[in-house]
């Protein structure tokens, strides 16, 4: 579920609020996005890869919300991570997008793990 | 109609903007119309598609009757080869046409990669190209009832302003294209929430009919607590039980009954043990989401055990949906259309799930179909000043006295008839009975009570759940034999007498009835052409 909106980091732009398909978010006074409806999140991690400022941060339970810190995530250098390996924005030379190798990758499997 | 409705009127209204809307828009606009694509969340991160890695059904010419008749055998009988025929055609000749906004990546000798796309892009994309030929995208609008016109046709949809304090819109529309997805019963298949069998209930409000909806048995493996029912890695897994000894599980993809069976015993581990390091390293920039739990969390997959579970995917990697009654993907009713997985995927997929491969087919090809005939009809009919009258029942307009209806005690209800594995998974006449009564009883209340004061969208999505899951139920009942993925415990056998296809409908009595016809599958030589950019 969405966790964190990082203040220092948010443009204020707008963007997770229009992207996020579960309506999650509210804009506030100062226009920066606050989430007004976690329960309603669905985990997708989309606001995350919308949000070019990584100021959002996603836990992966879906079940139930987790206690965060936010200092530590940072310090994790989790924030921006699936931006990064979409090859988003700045990302785009470094990351290519390589999903066209699913096809191999499942028969590489197949030879992989055949009796 | 209250005096702040927002009223708006178009050619094509496309109800849905995961894929199949999308390609439903962009098909329409390629056609002459003038089209609104209205989705309740935003078009380019709705759906189950945005959060996936579709692959399309990709045939070249000269192995497709090989393609077809593997599938014809695998299908158990219920799909039809003419019209997975017209489906990989039409895949194998639209889909580049995306190549202005997608950028089809080369492998390595050099040959431009077609048949996979990355959920996100390919959304995005989508959205992009439906917005250059000029489609009006109305995100956080959800739609909560069709609308009829005094000559019996389709004229339009009504709905909220989710980002608007609710405020209530109206559009007439000289057609429809219900592209609303399909249902998972509200389980944790990512991407799913919104897909809540809206198109199903509102197309039977219409007058339109069911099919397939008894191959809803389909579950898919994710982290325990997690969404992420991402499978390429699963490839590589190896299980273990909570003691650390090796499960007799299969590797996949069809290993989802061995995997209930043992999560019936107990806790189920696992890891990529068998991952090659080089797939390891690609795994980031092939799947970019499936990592981020297992970093989150601080589990390394290759080496760490961790726990995992199965999702339900209903009749998203299931099969069933709105009963198409011929090759313009029309529902039998004048004026409305069905596209991707709100349409029965029976024709392509049979009983088993066309997820992967057929079902992003279908969701292309049905999308062209269904908009080019909308377009037809729409253009054919011109503007219209004919008086509307709104179709929503069940949450909207009860059949007894209104009363407060808890929307939440109705989704759980349902939840629990369509994801435990002893229910949904391995069926039994005694356990589907026991669910038909649970479903019948939240659907008489919500259908005989459900008025939402405020949140009538919440009720609506919880009316289209309990309609979809008591279709669902009834077609299992009826179906007195295993078959594809419905499988009955009691009944184990396939019998070749019911080697067809089952129509399920019914607001007040639930019905079940052997469908006697196959839809004329539409023809390539008929296509228009279909783009008129490069």
């Amino acid at each position: 579920m969405i966790e964190l909106v990082l203040a220092d980091a948010c443009t204020a732009c707008g963007t997770c609020i229009t992207a996020c398909p579960a309506n999650v978010f509210d804009a506030g006074a100062d226009g920066r996005p606050h989430i007004a409806r976690q329960d309603d999140c669905q985990t997708c991690y989309m606001c995350e890869l919308y949000c070019g400022a990584d100021a959002l941060f996603v836990a992966p339970d879906c079940t139930g919300p987790t206690p965060l810190d936010a200092e530590q995530v940072r310090a994790a250098g989790l924030l921006g991570q699936f931006r990064r390996d979409s090859g988003w924005g700045e990302f785009a030379a470094s990351h290519p997008n390589q999903h066209w190798r699913m096809d191999q990758v499942f028969r590489m499997a197949r030879d992989a793990c055949a009796p | 109609m209250p005096e702040d409705r927002i009223a708006l009127q178009t050619d094509v209204l496309v109800i849905g903007g995961g894929m199949a809307g999308a390609w439903a828009a962009i098909a329409a606009a390629r056609a002459g119309a003038a089209v609104i694509l209205v989705d309740k969340g935003y078009c380019g991160t709705s759906g189950v598609t945005a959060t996936a890695g579709p692959g399309h059904w990709w045939v070249a010419p000269d192995a497709r009757p090989q393609a077809i008749a593997a599938r014809s055998l695998a299908g158990a009988g219920l799909g039809d080869a003419q019209w997975m025929a017209a489906v990989i055609d039409l895949t194998w000749r639209v889909l580049p046409t995306l190549a202005s906004h997608y950028d089809f990546p080369r492998d390595e000798a050099g040959a431009l990669q077609y048949r996979g796309l990355r959920g996100p892009e390919y959304l995005a994309a989508l959205r992009r190209l439906a917005l250059d030929l000029g489609v009006r995208v109305l995100d956080h609008w959800p739609a909560l009832e069709l609308l009829r016109a005094s000559d019996g046709a389709i004229a339009g949809a009504r709905g909220l302003q989710r980002q608007r304090g609710n405020a209530p819109w109206q559009i007439r529309a000289g057609a429809v294209v219900l592209a609303t997805g399909g249902t998972s019963f509200r389980s944790h298949l990512l991407g799913a929430h919104n897909n809540t069998g809206d198109g199903y209930l509102m197309g039977a409000e219409a007058g339109a009919t069911l099919s397939g909806m008894e191959f809803t048995a389909a579950y898919t493996v994710a982290p325990l607590r997690s969404n992420m029912t991402r499978t390429m890695s699963y490839a590589y897994a190896s299980y273990t039980d909570a003691g650390g000894r090796a499960l007799d599980i299969p590797a996949g993809p069809d290993n989802s009954r061995a995997l209930a069976r043992a999560l019936l015993q107990g806790p189920v581990f696992c890891r990529f043990d068998r991952m090659p390091e080089q797939v390891r390293q690609w795994l980031p920039t092939i799947s970019p989401n499936v990592m981020l739990p297992f970093d989150r969390w601080g589990i390394d997959p290759w080496r760490d055990r961790f726990e995992v579970t199965l999702h339900t995917d209903g009749t998203i990697r299931g099969t069933g949906g709105l009963r198409v009654t011929g090759a313009d993907c029309g529902v039998g009713v004048p004026g409305l259309y069905a596209a991707g997985d709100a349409a029965t995927r029976e024709l392509v997929t049979g009983a088993i799930s066309g997820g992967g491969a057929q079902n992003s087919a279908w969701a292309l090809s049905s999308a062209h179909w269904a908009a080019r005939a909308a377009a037809d009809f729409a253009l054919r009919r011109g503007p219209s000043a004919l008086a509307l009258q709104p179709l929503g029942q069940a949450g909207l307009r009860p059949a007894k006295n209104a009363r407060a209806v808890d929307a939440r005690q109705a989704i759980a209800i349902v939840q629990a008839q369509m994801h435990p594995y002893e229910r949904n998974l391995f069926r039994t006449g005694a356990g589907l009975r026991a669910s038909a009564q649970a479903l019948e009883s939240a659907w008489t209340e919500l259908r005989d009570h459900g008025h939402a004061a405020s949140d009538a969208l919440r009720l609506r999505e919880a009316a289209a759940l309990t309609a979809s899951a008591r279709w669902s139920v009834a077609a299992a009942l009826q179906r007195q034999e295993s078959r594809g993925m419905h499988q009955r415990e009691d009944l184990p056998a396939s019998d070749a007498r019911q080697a067809r296809r089952l129509q399920v409908g019914g607001l007040e009595r639930a019905w079940v009835s052997p469908d006697m016809q196959t839809p004329a599958a539409p023809t390539t030589t008929q296509d228009q052409p279909l783009a008129s950019h490069p």
